[in-house]
This record gives structure tokens, C-alpha cells and sequence, in this order.
């Protein structure tokens, strides 16, 4: 089934999501990229309904850059973390709500931090060190829980992150195969081989 | 499975003697599944207005930003502060406009209030997810740990305590009542309003 993690570290970081695209029973295809690139320093994992995602993400995707077009800069991460709730809270109480959750990880370049939001289908929206999504959370939140740490460098981050996914894959009946990882730092955002 | 206790999360507020306080636990959870213990559910709304907002995580963001706009065009019209008993009917109001499709969050406010002799006065409300609203002399409770916290702030609170003392009694109040609940805790949180001054202090809770 569908796992996303993110993990904050002292400059940077680390998303991790499945790549496994199921309808039914069946594995329709395992190269699928669900995290998205949604402006230069801000990466948004997500996962839900198969339409509702990508039909969401993309309106997520064009929307900050229509503000970076009009406005001649980008939106922080938790300035673009707080609209995309929004549009998610009055979704949730309209005739036909989109049921996507997702992670929303951005480097802030004007304060050089970074900056983790978990967000629900509901709108839930929470700012935290480390996160996951789907039945991967149940195991790699107790997992981070103990092996998080803030100020770790990128190769301790990318341990802790294969914890994680070795954990998943060990305890977790339906666990995916493969995960696609991506990284933002000052450098902007990139795909890393695990 | 109550959308009520979805996230969970506990808030309460006392009357002391010149002062209120108002307490809240920090966890965010999706059902018995901890996600963050650093999940704010108490926002000031004035210099001597606190909102607590337990319930459904999504309605409490959406709801905080809803009274800072309409505390915002209230100042902005009045050209004065709103007073707690004014604010406490907004709220009030504000959640009945939702009659039939209702945020699901029991608002829970304290504060100090401006009387004619140039004082203030002690004030608490609460209210349910429909705007009914609750005054109280003493304590008002509200969240997941509710049914434990009236029962430790009914063994524990006395008339006019002060600042000091009132810390005392809201803190060990929330903190007893939260380890009997398994969906509040992860820390607490709690402000003590007085006419001068305003103090927040974090508390250390069990983290199970």
C-alpha cells in the first residue's frame, strides 16, 4: 500500500515515497514519481485517491507559479503549507471533496532552514521534524521516534531513511518494492539513488 | 469513532483571584496514532483574550483564522479592543452560522474583562460545537479527557487563588487528567492572564 516518509535534517531534506501505482489487487505500475517538484526549493509527496492526486497536485503546482509569475517570488514553504490547507479545508466540505494526503517539505532560503508540514485529506495541518503517510507510518514513527536526530548530516539522514524503508519492508504484509528519493537543500531539489 | 475524538486533544480554563488561566495538551494524533507533540490548540486573541479550540484539527486551524479576521475587522470598526463577553457571543454566533454542517470544536475562552471602576474582572466561557454557550464561576473543560478533567478540577480547585497558586492547580489538574486519557497528553501548555502581564509556561508530560 501506499508509504511516504520525510525527514528534516540540519540543512535539508529527505522525502521518500513508494512508486508502486495499485488499482485493486493488481500493480498497474512501479515507476511512479509521487513526489512532486512544486517550486525550486519545495518538494510535495503525496498519495490518496488515484485521480484526486494528480488532478490536485498539478492545481497546487500551477498556482505557485502563477504567484512567483505575478509576484516575482516564491512563496515560503509555510506560506505555501497554509494555502494548500486551505484548499484542502473548504474541499473537504464541498459536494466532492479530494482525498489526498501529503508532505510538503520545503527549504526556506531567506531563514536557511527547513521546513516539514504534515497534511491530511481534512486539512490537518501540522508542522513537524519527521513524517510519514500511509500503513508505513505505524512502523517508521516509533522507528524515528528513536533514531531522529535534527542535526544529522545528509548520510545520516539517508541511514536513518533506509531504517525506515528496511523496517517497512520487514514487518509490513502489503509493503512496495521500490521508493523513489528526493532531497531539498539551498541547492534546490534532487533525485538521490538509495 | 467519534469525528469528536478523531485527533483528540483536551483544553481547560480557571478563575483565580484577579486572574484566568487556560490550559491545553499538545498532542495531535489520527486516532490512537501519534503524529505531533508540539500541536498548538490554545491562540491569543487580544492582549487579555485566550481561545482554546479542542476538536477536529482541520475546523481548529480553519477556525483560528476565522476569529482573527473577525477580531481584526471588529478593532478595525470599533476602533477598540473587543471585551471577552463580546467575544464569547461571536464565537457563539460564529458556530451557529454552521447550524447544520457544524465545525466540530467545542471553543473553550478566558480572559479579563473592563469594568467601570477602571478593574477587571475574571471571565471564562465555553461552548458547544453549535455556539451554546456555557459561563462558569469556577472552571470550564472541554476535548477528548473532558469527563477526567471535571473530575480533578472538581477535587482540586478553591475559590480565589492566586496567579501562582491558580498555575499550580490548572497545571496538576491537566496533568492527572491527560495520563487518564489516552488521546490528550504529549505535553501541556498553559497561560495565566493577569492585568498586567501574561504568562506562558510548557509542561513536561508523559509521553505515552
Amino acid at each position: 500500500m501506499e508509504t511516504s516518509f520525510a525527514i528534516t535534517g540540519k540543512d535539508y531534506i529527505i522525502v521518500a515515497a513508494d512508486t508502486t501505482a495499485a488499482r485493486s489487487i493488481v500493480k498497474m505500475k512501479t515507476d511512479d514519481d509521487k513526489i512532486k517538484v512544486v517550486s525550486p526549493h519545495l518538494l510535495m509527496s503525496y498519495s490518496g485517491e488515484p485521480g484526486d492526486t494528480i488532478q490536485f497536485s498539478e492545481f497546487v503546482e500551477r498556482n505557485l507559479r502563477l504567484f512567483h509569475i505575478r509576484n516575482n517570488y516564491s512563496l515560503r514553504p509555510s506560506a505555501a503549507a497554509s494555502w494548500i490547507r486551505r484548499s484542502l479545508a473548504q474541499s473537504l466540505r464541498s459536494r466532492k471533496p479530494y482525498s489526498v494526503n501529503l508532505m510538503l517539505s520545503g527549504y526556506d532560503v531567506t531563514t536557511d532552514t527547513p521546513h516539514l508540514f504534515w497534511i491530511d485529506y481534512l486539512g490537518t495541518m501540522t508542522e513537524v521534524p519527521f513524517g510519514a503517510h500511509g500503513y508505513g507510518s505505524y512502523f517508521a514513527l516509533s522507528l524515528l521516534d528513536r533514531y531522529h536526530n535534527p542535526e544529522a548530516t545528509l548520510e545520516e539522514g539517508i541511514e536513518t531513511l533506509k531504517r525506515c524503508i528496511d523496517e517497512v519492508a520487514k514487518r509490513l504484509i502489503v509493503s512496495p518494492g521500490k521508493y523513489i528519493v528526493k532531497v531539498v537543500d539551498k541547492d534546490g531539489t534532487r533525485v538521490i539513488e538509495i | 469513532m467519534s469525528i469528536m475524538e478523531y485527533n483528540g486533544g483536551s483544553v481547560i480554563a480557571m478563575v483565580g483571584k484577579d486572574c484566568v488561566a487556560i490550559a491545553s495538551d499538545l498532542r495531535l494524533g489520527n486516532q490512537a496514532l501519534g503524529i505531533s507533540s508540539n500541536f498548538q490548540k490554545i491562540f491569543p486573541v487580544t492582549d487579555r483574550i485566550y481561545l482554546g479550540l479542542p476538536g477536529l484539527a482541520t475546523d481548529v486551524t480553519t477556525l483560528r483564522e476565522v476569529f482573527r479576521f473577525r477580531v481584526n475587522m471588529y478593532t478595525i470598526k470599533e476602533e477598540r479592543e473587543i471585551e471577552p463577553e463580546t467575544f464569547a457571543h461571536l464565537v457563539s454566533s460564529t458556530l451557529y452560522e454552521r447550524r447544520f454542517g457544524p465545525y466540530f470544536i467545542e471553543p473553550v475562552m478566558a480572559g479579563l474583562s473592563k469594568v467601570a471602576t477602571g478593574g477587571f474582572k475574571p471571565f471564562i466561557a465555553a461552548t458547544d460545537l453549535i455556539g451554546c454557550l456555557n459561563f462558569a464561576k469556577d472552571f470550564v473543560v472541554a476535548g477528548t479527557a473532558s469527563s477526567k478533567l471535571y473530575g480533578a478540577a472538581e477535587g482540586l480547585w478553591e475559590p480565589d487563588l492566586e496567579p501562582e497558586q491558580l498555575f499550580e492547580t490548572i497545571s496538576q489538574t491537566m496533568l492527572n487528567a491527560v495520563d487518564r486519557d489516552a488521546y490528550s497528553g504529549w505535553g501541556v501548555v498553559v497561560h495565566v492572564i493577569e492585568k498586567d502581564k501574561i504568562t506562558t509556561r510548557t509542561l513536561k508530560g508523559r509521553m505515552d
